[in-house]
């Protein structure tokens, strides 16, 4: 995209001042969205290993057969705990933190249009993470049972039979959608109404647009789950039976309504990183984007897809043959705008002048093992071959490679990519493809294994299994601490970088493409005061 | 797949692990026809996905040797498909897969659906199965066979404290037995959770919902034992409710009903005699250990508050039956027979018989620390019905 802009870019000589209150209170008060993003992702950082941290505990459990380290009370809250703080938590805050600080300066907008909700947005946030694991410190001072004990979906029944963990998830449920609703009508207003002059829809950055269709199906689902779980309150104490036959409810409205969020909360915590994967690709292969518009389109089709497949996540149950087909057929479908996407990002690259920085790196990665959880996501869809699937380890598996190497090391890759224009600082490269390699490695031996497991008959969710299960679970469990610990190294070289470090030009980049790469590293406080004008 | 398998048994021979011969690398053997169908049409889209996976990463890996800045490569400028034939070879990889989904994928799997789908065709007899926090009840409706199935391994196994056996985890009291080439129509519900009934092998998973009924089928075609596992997280004790089914010729198979329904007749006896505190006390702490030790300890100190102590408990305690013989509400009597809404509690008058149930109340009305004195008997219980 050609720019011109009329002034020096940003940095508006005249302000000079960060009119801002010093220490915790400006933190608190803050509107400005660089400093929210920043606490987003401190956030999701931080929440990131208190998530791993739980599913370690896991995975020693499972190391081999027989109960050592915890009871299965515990375990089961782990696992949704597990969960629960990773999608929403982490996965989701890391979306919306790139969202806080990229949007506006791609955009070429002063900041997000509505600072104070985006204050509001945030500071929701460690009230729910906190009602999400308060139950765990109670449960020791003898208070309720510990946390949601149910796995993250909530099933009814036997959530309605749970203890107070699953009314503190409740809870912890309706303010994250109330954040992220918030954070979503934010996004959707800045992007309608403070584009540069001249950007039009289709110049938007990828990267905002797959955030926009993300932000519309928040919009659309979240009120649907905040319904589901709010019904679901009634019946554990207020009497109402919408997920109890006795009282002529149905155990399984909860799942249609849970998924009818769910499903698409997939797509949620993808399309921002199907956004940025563009961008990396063309600054790395010193090329433009290949397929634009292509990719724009791709991003709608998959949005609209993912509000009509929602039941593909319990053929199990029992559905009449014509919903089967349907839900197996419409899922099928989401197969090609997404393989519109895999077709633009490889003929990005193809024909470029690549060279594999560690945000090429994890781009790259990420497009392999993402493409497994595709793969493996179309043989779900299918119902026959679901029946031996379905609640078994090979969806553990594949919804790990859809989610961590999908979601996660999409965000890494956005970490590395844009960390250099937002501290000023280049990080530690020598670090970061270490980190890059032990993740991919430990990565795909923890999961790997999994899909065999699954293959074999290994239920997920049990705290104990057959012997014929072990030695994949040892393989697994090993490669589990491996990849949590190269982690440490990630959160290391953030630190170090923040610190210090090589100076970082304005562009970071050789091949960087967009408005962003105007602004000094790290940009002033307050930046795009006048806006740029896009030819 | 074939490629694939046999792929990974050269990785399984070259690895210095000596456990390998043990890993499972597939789909454990078909016995149904639906397992049959499930396991080629699984082997038929892995071979699909690894084809697609392999053509399209080569493709990406090419361009990343060749496409090096290192190696002096000139980025190119296009943006998009230019000229009909460009346009023409982008939508060659998209026609593909729209064939591969609908068709080459989609229309073995609709008559797999339909196949599957199909279990009141030709059905010889029906199997009625129930989930319950944590083990399976078995219906024979035609038979009137009814009993209950739970995980035999010891404890001791699980807790670490003695060596585990080769079918840990997957062995239960009570299996169910099936005909061999009998279409056998599978009814599923549940008294409190979901839980989902599934033997690997039958290619069977169908999930048993409280205050519903749900079908599915099994054909099995070679005698055998089959395990498989609950698969829907229902609690506690999710891991630990098996499926064992023995697959028998039909003589067998009847055999074995017959001798199950002399068993039940001689138990439903039990209830018109008059029962010693003894008997009752010794038949009450055999069929606590079975049915109610996994909430409430073995020692009656439950897990609270979950699930209450019986040890000192106000209920347990509290008056056995009111001065007309009626069941007084949420009495000790009506928690056993009735159980709790909303909690694990189950009512057990459902799938005990009326000596088990005189007998658990007596026994923990006398034993776990408590000392009421009392008693009741099976025919109390069969009138209180």
């Amino acid at each position: 995209m050609s720019v011109a802009t009329t002034t020096v870019p940003g940095h508006a000589g005249e302000h000079h001042g960060e009119h801002h209150p010093a220490g915790i209170l400006r933190w608190l008060t803050t509107t400005n969205h660089k400093d929210i993003g920043t606490m987003y992702l401190t956030f999701a950082l931080t929440m990131f290993f208190v998530g791993g941290a739980m599913i370690l505990a896991v995975r020693a459990e499972l190391w081999q057969p027989g109960l050592q380290l915890m009871k299965p009370e515990f375990f089961n809250q782990l696992i949704g705990i597990h969960a629960l703080v990773m999608i929403f938590a982490a996965l989701m805050p890391a979306a919306t933190g790139f969202a806080n600080w990229q949007i506006p300066l791609m955009i070429g907008a002063p900041d997000m249009a509505l600072p104070r909700v985006n204050n509001w947005g945030f500071w929701l946030l460690p009230p729910a993470a906190i009602l999400l694991t308060l139950p765990f410190t109670l449960a020791l001072f003898g208070i309720g049972d510990g946390a949601l004990a149910t796995g993250w979906t909530f099933y009814a029944p036997l959530s309605v039979q749970g203890g107070l963990g699953v009314d503190f998830a409740i809870f912890a449920v309706h303010i994250l959608g109330v954040s992220s609703i918030l954070g979503s009508i934010n996004i959707i207003v800045t992007i309608f109404n403070m584009r540069a002059p001249g950007m039009t829809m289709m110049k938007l950055p990828l990267f905002a647009w797959g955030w926009l269709i993300t932000a519309f199906l928040l919009i659309a689902t979240i009120p649907v789950l905040a319904g589901a779980v709010t019904m679901l309150l009634t019946d554990r104490h207020f009497g109402t039976h919408f997920f109890d036959a006795a009282g002529g409810g149905d155990p399984i409205l909860f799942q249609h309504l849970f998924w009818f969020f769910g499903h698409p909360e997939v797509y949620i915590l993808l399309l921002p990183v199907w956004g940025l994967m563009p961008h990396v690709l063309a600054t790395f292969s010193r090329k433009p984007i290949y397929g634009y518009k292509a990719q724009v389109y791709g991003f709608i089709g998959i949005g609209v897809l993912s509000v009509i497949v929602w039941a593909h996540h319990f053929f199990t149950v029992g559905m009449p043959v014509p919903a089967l087909i349907y839900f197996m057929f419409s899922t099928m479908a989401i197969s090609l705008p997404l393989a519109v996407l895999f077709f633009c990002w490889i003929a990005t690259m193809w024909k470029g002048a690549m060279s594999f920085e560690t945000p090429m790196l994890f781009a790259t990665g990420f497009i392999v093992l993402f493409g497994i959880a595709g793969l493996t996501g179309l043989v779900l869809a299918d119902v026959a071959a679901d029946a031996q699937y379905h609640h078994s380890y090979f969806v553990v598996a594949h919804f790990h490679y859809a989610l961590f190497a999908g979601g996660i090391m999409g965000v890494m890759t956005g970490v590395y990519y844009w960390l250099p224009k937002w501290t000023g600082h280049m990080y530690d490269e020598k670090l970061g493809k270490w980190h890059f390699w032990l993740t991919v490695v430990s990565f795909n031996l923890t999961f790997i294994p999994q899909f065999f497991l699954g293959l074999a008959g290994m239920p997920r969710r049990i705290p104990d299994y057959a012997l014929q299960f072990t030695e994949f679970n040892m393989i697994s469990t090993v490669a589990a601490f491996i990849l949590g610990l190269s982690q440490l190294l990630f959160a290391y070289n953030i630190w170090k970088c923040v610190k210090g470090g090589p100076k970082a030009s304005d562009k970071v980049w050789e091949g960087a493409e967009g408005l962003e790469w105007q602004l000094p590293s790290p940009p002033p406080y307050h930046s795009w005061e006048t806006q740029p004008v896009v030819k | 797949m074939k490629t694939l398998v046999r792929l990974a048994q050269l990785l399984a021979a070259l690895s210095p692990l000596p456990a390998l011969a043990d890993y499972k690398w597939n789909f454990p053997e078909p016995v149904t026809p639906i397992a049959r169908d499930t396991l080629h049409i699984h082997n038929e889209f892995m071979l699909i996905i690894t084809a697609l996976f392999l053509v399209v990463f080569a493709i990406m890996i090419y361009s990343m040797v060749k496409h090096r800045k290192s190696l002096g490569h000139q980025p190119a400028k296009f943006t998009g498909p230019t000229g009909r034939i460009q346009w023409f070879w982008a939508f060659v990889p998209f026609a593909i897969l729209l064939f591969i989904d609908f068709v080459l994928m989609g229309i073995p799997a609709v008559h797999a659906i339909i196949d599957m789908e199909d279990t009141k065709n030709k059905a010889d007899m029906v199997l009625k199965v129930t989930g319950m926090q944590w083990k399976w009840q078995y219906e024979y409706p035609e038979a009137g066979v009814k009993f209950i199935s739970t995980l035999s391994t010891p404890r001791e196994q699980i807790e670490n404290k003695a060596a585990k056996g080769e079918h840990y985890l997957l062995e239960v009291d009570n299996p169910v037995v099936l005909p061999v080439g009998k279409k056998v129509r599978v009814l599923l519900t549940s008294t409190d959770v979901i839980h989902t009934w599934w033997v690997p092998q039958f290619g069977v998973k169908r999930d048993a919902i409280p205050g519903f009924l749900r079908e599915t089928w099994v054909k099995i075609e070679k005698p055998g034992i089959y395990r498989g596992q609950c698969a829907e997280l229902c609690g506690k004790d999710h891991g630990y409710m098996p499926v064992e089914v023995h697959a028998v010729p039909e003589p067998e198979y009847l055999a074995w009903l017959d001798k199950k329904k002399s068993e039940q007749a001689a138990a439903a006896g039990g209830a018109d005699r008059a029962w010693s505190k003894d008997e009752l006390l010794a038949k009450g702490k055999e069929v606590y250990e079975k049915q109610c030790a996994v909430c409430h300890q073995p020692e009656g100190q439950g897990l609270p508050p979950a699930f209450p102590a019986l040890k000192g408990s106000k209920i347990v305690n509290g008056p056995l039956l009111s001065p007309a013989g009626k069941i007084i509400a949420d009495s000790h009597v009506d928690r056993v027979m009735n159980g709790k809404a909303g909690t694990a509690m189950q009512a057990f008058k459902n799938t005990l018989s009326d000596v088990e149930l005189a007998s658990v109340i007596t026994f923990e009305r006398n034993a776990l620390g408590n000392s009421k004195g009392d008693m009741i008997q099976p025919a109390q219980i069969k009138s209180l019905r």
